[in-house]
């Protein structure tokens, strides 16, 4: 790699970097969107209990679904809100101002969406396997692993929906009514490689899905840095 | 607001005033033959050629549902593609074409979604199922209104026109892996009988009304697509003038 070439990459990792850090820093401080991601978390797994009933027979046979749900409503309160601060004190303009290419502003959301959502999931797995019973500890490597694999496409897309959705009317609604179809891949391939895992079988029995996943994860990695430019101009 | 920006925001601005006020002779044109075509297509389908030996006469449903969605699916690609153009030239003729041809998608998916319902009912005897195909096909439909919605909630048109061709790129991009999602998942529908290895397994009897109504298809998508463009093009004119008598006023 010539030095000028390794220069661009530092300074987007540098500027990524700066992105995610202040999200995390205004985070650590209001405590606003985490608190609430981990509180509404917990709810749904109480909700699902009173509205499937507490067979646990039946509950362990939808456990998959049920999981991935909590994560993926979850992630979707945090991703509405991942704008926010910018919307509400009208900072977007600022935001264009920093300097070097709109990508690193892209990643470095991303990178801090992928983070409050997988501090979510951390609480939501383990609070999942005491309520509903389920040996989840012995699969910790692959469940881990299938988690990251979803919440990072999921997030992706996401992040560039929910700076698209942040400048509409109605943009509570339809962050979710445009993100869940797009995702459906996401969630097929989630939801099924769980359930390939909670049913004690090898991650190599679910390689197409993870496969699918890694893809849809790559595929819009590169694309959706590329039109999240066009996202921002003012 | 400045000179400038009116003349960015109005791509026809500077056109002959009446052009556009009435359908051209082609689009009427292209209408009829749409008409002719489609009758013609329809009553050989419907009337003339015989029911299918296995499915009776609920398989006639086909000569709409397979045209339906296969024109459904270049709407779309017209979509990708003029988004692209737009996001590239920055020229609202693109975007006009790109809406356009989407809400014409969209009806078409959801015809797709109706005759397949019906035919579902009389042959699986359910009027909906988690099969492959369908699946897919709805979230295509949802994918496409969500980009309607998108358009229809943007504060203004230039941002509705430039998230419109964000979320086209994507939603099409999103296809492939939707249908390979959805094909592992599960598959119920019976196998495309057209465009398969080793030649149509469809009677040539049944070909002929197939490829005539898909011929009335595109020819009535390409009608609806210039009219549609049409409205838009008046539409533009009428925010124009109206930005015109603020400045006066």
């Amino acid at each position: 790699m010539s030095a000028q070439a390794e220069g661009m990459v530092v300074g987007l990792l540098r500027r990524t970097w700066a992105m995610t850090w202040k999200d995390v820093t205004v985070e650590l401080r209001a405590r606003e969107r985490i608190t609430a991601m981990l509180f509404f978390a917990a709810l749904v797994l109480f909700i699902f209990n009173f509205a499937l009933g507490p067979d646990l027979e039946k509950l362990r046979e939808v456990a998959p679904g049920l999981l991935w749900l909590a994560f993926l409503f979850t992630g979707m309160l945090g991703l509405g809100r991942s704008f926010q601060a910018e919307r509400e004190n009208e900072c977007f303009e600022e935001l264009l101002l920093t300097p070097g290419d709109r990508e690193s502003i892209f990643f470095g959301k991303l990178a801090g969406n992928v983070l409050f959502m997988v501090t979510a999931e951390a609480l939501i797995l383990p609070l999942f396997g005491i309520l509903y019973n389920l040996d989840i500890w012995a699969y910790l490597p692959s469940l881990a692993l299938v988690a990251f694999l979803g919440t990072l496409g999921f997030s992706t897309l996401g992040t560039l929906l929910a700076a698209m959705t942040a400048h509409l009317r109605a943009r509570e609604v339809m962050l979710p009514l445009l993100l869940f179809p797009l995702t459906v891949p996401v969630i097929l391939g989630s939801v099924r490689a769980t359930e390939v895992i909670l049913a004690g079988g090898r991650l190599g029995e679910a390689g197409h899905w993870l496969k699918l996943l890694t893809g849809f994860d790559l595929i819009f990695l590169v694309v959706s840095p590329l039109v999240f430019e066009f996202v921002l101009e003012e | 607001m400045g000179e400038r920006t009116v003349a960015a925001a109005v791509p026809w601005a500077s056109e002959r005033r009446r052009a556009g006020a009435r359908p051209s002779l082609a689009a009427k044109a292209l209408g009829a033959a749409a008409v002719v075509v489609l009758a013609t297509g329809l009553y050989l389908g419907l009337a003339v050629v015989p029911p299918d030996a296995v499915q009776g006469e609920v398989q006639r449903i086909i000569y709409l549902h397979v045209p339906s969605i296969v024109t459904a699916y270049l709407a779309f690609f017209v979509v990708f593609c003029s988004s692209i153009l737009y996001l590239w030239k920055r020229d609202l003729r693109f975007d006009a074409v790109a809406v356009s041809s989407a809400e014409i998608g969209v009806v078409l998916t959801g015809i797709t979604l109706a005759t397949g319902s019906i035919w579902g009912k009389s042959t699986w005897g359910v009027w909906w199922t988690w099969d492959a195909r369908l699946t897919l096909t709805a979230i295509l439909f949802t994918i496409y209104v969500g980009y309607l919605m998108l358009r229809a909630f943007a504060e203004e048109p230039q941002a509705g026109a430039r998230y419109g061709a964000v979320l086209a790129i994507i939603g099409f991009l999103d296809i492939p892996l939707n249908h390979l999602a959805v094909q592992w998942w599960r598959t119920l529908h019976q196998p495309s009988s057209i465009l398969r290895p080793g030649g149509p397994s469809v009677a040539l009897v049944m070909l002929v009304p197939l490829a005539i109504n898909f011929a009335g298809l595109i020819l009535l998508y390409t009608y609806l697509l210039l009219e549609r463009i049409r409205l838009e093009r008046i539409r533009h004119r009428a925010a124009e003038t109206r930005l015109k008598r603020g400045r006066r006023g």
